[in-house]
């Protein structure tokens, strides 16, 4: 077991600059989740914890070990690293049996022949493979082959266990099986483990820790799923944790204004800044027939079968909301196209207005 | 992704990069500049006008225009044949068809310049058999066909090349995706304005870049002209190459010559490449589909039987007559006698095979020299495919270029280079040795080995190589139990890819033979010259049944291979 320490990191590739001065530590044991947008550089950091590429600066550590320090030039060899490594493509080998595939590392450890064996079948029966031992890979389905490549990662019992977006080429029903067995096997194993993804919802599920990469390579926030969901540090992390809506809201002495109309906005952002936006997700919205609230207007209504998606207009802006369908009949708020309705939030976050590009709303 | 980087750089990752440079260089650079050296550099100094004279040389121009003119018409002719027996096998209901697919593929084992041999002994004015048969039998005044001819020529050169277009035409047919056809018949197109506007252009990329290919084979050709064109003057370059070579026992004036006469090869086929690899990229729609579809068929209806018949009779005729008529030749006791009983004999064949030093050297040179020549690509070409494809270094594409230079440098170019490049001039001479064929062999054959390498190289994803490093495994050792494994099969490709031509070739070795080291090719080719018809039979027949146990055995052992 160990953790992770990286320190000062940069790395570029010709005139492009992936990592600018990266910091970032992985505590050992812990299930650490890099989610980000693709092409935001987390498989490059990944990279270069497991020593495929070497950082232009700064240092990494594993465990008490440094493994890579630019300004020292030591660079330890992934092999010297102690890693298990499962990849996007699997890497399944497929010129080797399941059991060889998996025995490799071992055989590089030079384990004897008979704890060899037992370990591996060890392996297989962790990923459920007992009986596909001497298949060949192209015998096996996709998600067969994603658990190939985990025992091979944990048979020789690394100390850190990268994942890069192990999943995402799995189907849905697949890949929340093998979310739910990666975190079981941690759990077993006490092992840390990094694991790099764009996918929200699988970072929320395994993680105990996760980091908020953007597109430009800088890490936004760090914290416990719960934490970053439901305090998310900007607007960036708030968007990518799931579907966001934003209403732009002007501040004036006495309280917040619907921009664009002359509605009042029953919250208050603390803070001078005039021009802000009010972010909150499709479920803190509580829609009504009248009553309290905002005035606004259904602009498109969809039957999704158990729930209604609509979307709402208010003072020419616009935001998304659903409502489970037997609620809806029940408490009559199925809305046609151009009905009014009244609106009202369970919570708010709030955005000055001038971080949230245009068209990214 | 990325290649992985070695952890301690220096070492393997540079000693790999230059032993790859050095190989190219040595063996294709030099070769090639010092013929562009010679042919425009007179005593140190350059000097287009001199050039430019040779060019203007009666012999010269004549030559250039020849190969023009009988490219262009193989060209021609084997288009049309090819494309038309393609779709007769791919898109009609033409019976017994994947037995016709594999019969017209034939003509690649035989080579032209033995093509070429036994229609000479078929059609020469005065001794073929035919225009024998023709004026003795028939009775008719004088002979009828010329095979010393252009028509003569182009019509043999066709007979072996077409299967270029045909194999490129037959795959854009069967890959196309049947609705583009459909939807054009449900819009009401009949199925003639189908052809012409919806299947013709479609396979249109396909159809030129295989004329393309024959084009540039024709243009660089030697054997078939050799035989058949010499003899009444007629040259093309590679000829008339040879003609120089030969001629002047190595006078500055003909080398001279040779080195311009190459240029002009070069840049042609070049110029070709060019125009090849343009038709390619802008001839990749999507509509023609990696997937194997079940193309509509055309009923032939009554002309199902006769299209047979023909089928066959081409077969027979271009494929069976010359074979029989080889073997028939090779066991006659003097050439020009009737094929009766008597006359036949199997002594010629043990004559050669046994008791003949030339003959069994040349049998002996050629295996070796494929074996040789097979084996240090394929490894040299694993190598270099290597660089090119997995590591990250400065300067491969010059690797690349060089590597892929001989595909558009004709046999005939690389050998005047060999010549030129390894007669003492830099201190080594291995004129007159087996060594020099070995070495222009290499060059010649590199492309092959690289392309089928780098192919296999290309399948093994960067990842698996990671994923032995992350298990423990060291780079050397990642190398030997992960990508060695994965790239066997392109070196074994690689390997039959070089062997089976090598065994067969005449182009190179032609320029570079001497007393005690001429190949297979060459013998027939000598002994043809020397008026020893019978015995050059013999050996082309042995030649080729070598060829055919060659293919057939590897033709087993790779699909073996492949079921396994």
């Amino acid at each position: 077991m160990a953790s992770v320490q990286l320190q000062g990191i940069r790395k570029s590739y010709g005139d492009n600059t992936v990592l600018r001065d990266l910091s970032l530590t992985v505590n050992d044991g812990e299930c650490f989740t890099l989610l980000g947008p693709s092409g935001c550089g987390k498989t490059v950091l990944l990279r270069l914890v497991a020593g495929f590429e070497r950082p232009d600066a700064g240092s990494i550590r594993i465990g008490e070990r440094v493994v890579s320090d630019a300004a020292a030039s030591v660079s330890a060899a992934p092999n010297e690293r102690d890693l298990g490594v499962v990849f996007q493509d699997y890497a399944v080998w497929p010129h080797m049996t399941v059991f060889d595939n998996i025995a490799y590392p071992l055989k590089l450890a030079k384990v004897t022949q008979t704890a060899l064996r037992a370990r591996v079948m060890d392996a297989v029966g962790q990923v459920n493979l007992r009986g596909l031992e001497d298949r060949m890979p192209s015998q096996l389905s996709g998600g067969q082959q994603q658990r190939v490549a985990l025992a091979r990662a944990l048979v020789a019992k690394p100390s850190l266990l990268l994942l890069d977006e192990p999943l995402c080429n799995l189907d849905a029903g697949l890949r929340e099986e093998m979310r739910f067995e990666i975190k079981e096997i941690q759990k077993n194993l006490g092992i840390t483990i990094f694991y790099v993804t764009h996918d929200q919802e699988i970072a929320l599920a395994i993680s105990d820790r996760m980091a908020i990469m953007d597109e430009k390579g800088v890490i936004r926030q760090i914290g416990a799923p719960d934490e970053i969901f439901e305090q998310p540090a900007d607007d960036f992390v708030f968007r990518f944790m799931g579907v966001a809506n934003f209403l732009p809201v002007h501040r004036q002495p006495g309280g917040g204004w619907v921009t664009g109309g002359g509605q009042r906005f029953p919250w208050e952002p603390d803070g001078d800044a005039c021009a802000w936006l009010a972010g909150f997700r499709p479920s803190d919205v509580r829609l009504g027939r009248d009553g309290e609230g905002l005035r606004c207007r259904v602009k498109r209504a969809s039957f999704l079968g158990a729930m209604m998606d609509y979307l709402i207009e208010v003072d020419g802006a616009q935001f998304r909301t659903q409502i489970e369908t037997h609620a809806a009949l029940a408490q009559g708020l199925m809305f046609g196209e151009s009905e009014a309705c009244m609106v009202t939030l369970h919570s708010v976050h709030w955005f000055k207005a001038g971080e949230i590009p245009e068209g990214r709303r | 992704m990325r290649a992985p980087t070695p952890s301690r750089g220096i070492g393997a990752a540079e000693v790999i990069l230059g032993l790859s440079v050095g190989i190219l260089v040595v063996v294709v650079a030099v070769p090639v500049l010092i013929i562009f050296f010679n042919a425009f550099w007179v005593n140190g100094q350059f000097n287009l006008a001199d050039t430019l004279k040779i060019l203007r040389e009666p012999d010269t121009y004549t030559a250039l225009l020849n190969s023009l003119f009988i490219a262009s018409g193989v060209t021609v002719m084997s288009t049309i044949i090819g494309t038309f027996f393609a779709w007769l096998v791919t898109r009609t209901d033409l019976p017994f068809k994947p037995a016709m697919r594999v019969l017209f593929l034939v003509p690649f084992m035989l080579p032209s310049f033995i093509g070429a041999l036994a229609w000479k002994m078929l059609l020469s004015p005065r001794a073929g058999y035919i225009n024998r048969f023709l004026m003795d039998v028939v009775g008719l005044d004088g002979p009828v066909f010329d095979i010393y001819t252009f028509p003569g020529i182009m019509a043999v050169e066709t007979m072996y090349l077409f299967p270029f277009v045909f194999i490129q035409v037959c795959g854009a047919l069967e890959r196309m995706d049947p609705t583009l056809e459909e939807s054009a018949r449900i819009s009401g197109a009949s199925l003639f304005t189908i052809t012409r506007k919806i299947t013709i252009p479609l396979v249109r990329p396909s159809i030129l870049s295989g004329a393309l290919l024959i084009m540039l084979y024709s243009m660089a050709h030697f054997g078939t002209v050799a035989v058949l064109g010499i003899e009444v003057g007629i040259f093309n370059i590679p000829t008339l190459i040879y003609e120089k070579i030969h001629q002047s026992a190595g006078s500055f004036n003909s080398i001279r010559t040779g080195t311009v006469l190459a240029t002009v090869l070069v840049i042609t086929a070049a110029l070709i490449m060019f125009i090849q690899s343009k038709v390619l990229s802008r001839g990749r729609y999507q509509i023609i589909a990696g997937k194997s579809f079940r193309p509509v068929e055309t009923k032939l209806r009554a002309l199902r039987m006769p299209m047979l018949v023909f089928c066959i009779a081409y077969i027979g005729f271009t494929i069976v007559l010359p074979t029989v008529t080889i073997f028939m030749v090779g066991g006659l006791k003097t050439y020009g006698l009737p094929f009766t009983a008597e006359n036949l004999t199997l002594a010629n064949y043990r004559y050669i095979l046994f008791d003949w030093k030339l003959t069994r050297d040349a049998i002996w040179n050629s295996v070796t020299l494929g074996l040789a020549a097979a084996l240090i690509t394929m490894f040299a070409g694993v190598m270099i495919s290597y660089v090119i494809v997995k590591m990250k270094v400065r300067g491969k594409g010059i690797l690349e270029f060089l590597g892929m230079l001989p595909f558009s440098v004709p046999g005939s170019v690389i050998a005047l280079g060999v010549i030129l490049a390894w007669s003492g001039k830099f201190g080594i001479n291995i004129y007159n040795t087996v060594w020099i064929i070995l070495v222009a062999y290499i060059a010649r054959y590199m492309a092959f080995s690289l392309k089928a390498n780098s192919a296999a190289l290309e399948q093994v994803h960067d990842s698996l190589v990671e994923a032995a490093r992350a298990s423990g495994a060291g780079m050397g050792q990642a190398l030997r139990d992960i990508v060695l494994p994965l790239v066997r099969p392109g070196m074994f490709a690689a390997f039959f890819l070089i062997f089976l031509p090598a065994l067969r070739e005449l182009t190179v070795s032609v320029l570079l033979y001497g007393p005690t080291t001429r190949t297979i090719g060459v013998a027939i080719y000598t002994l043809n010259e020397d008026g020893e018809t019978v015995y050059s039979a013999a050996l082309a027949g042995i030649a080729l049944m070598i060829i055919v146990t060659a293919q057939t055995l590897i033709g087993r052992f790779t699909r073996a291979r492949t079921a396994s």
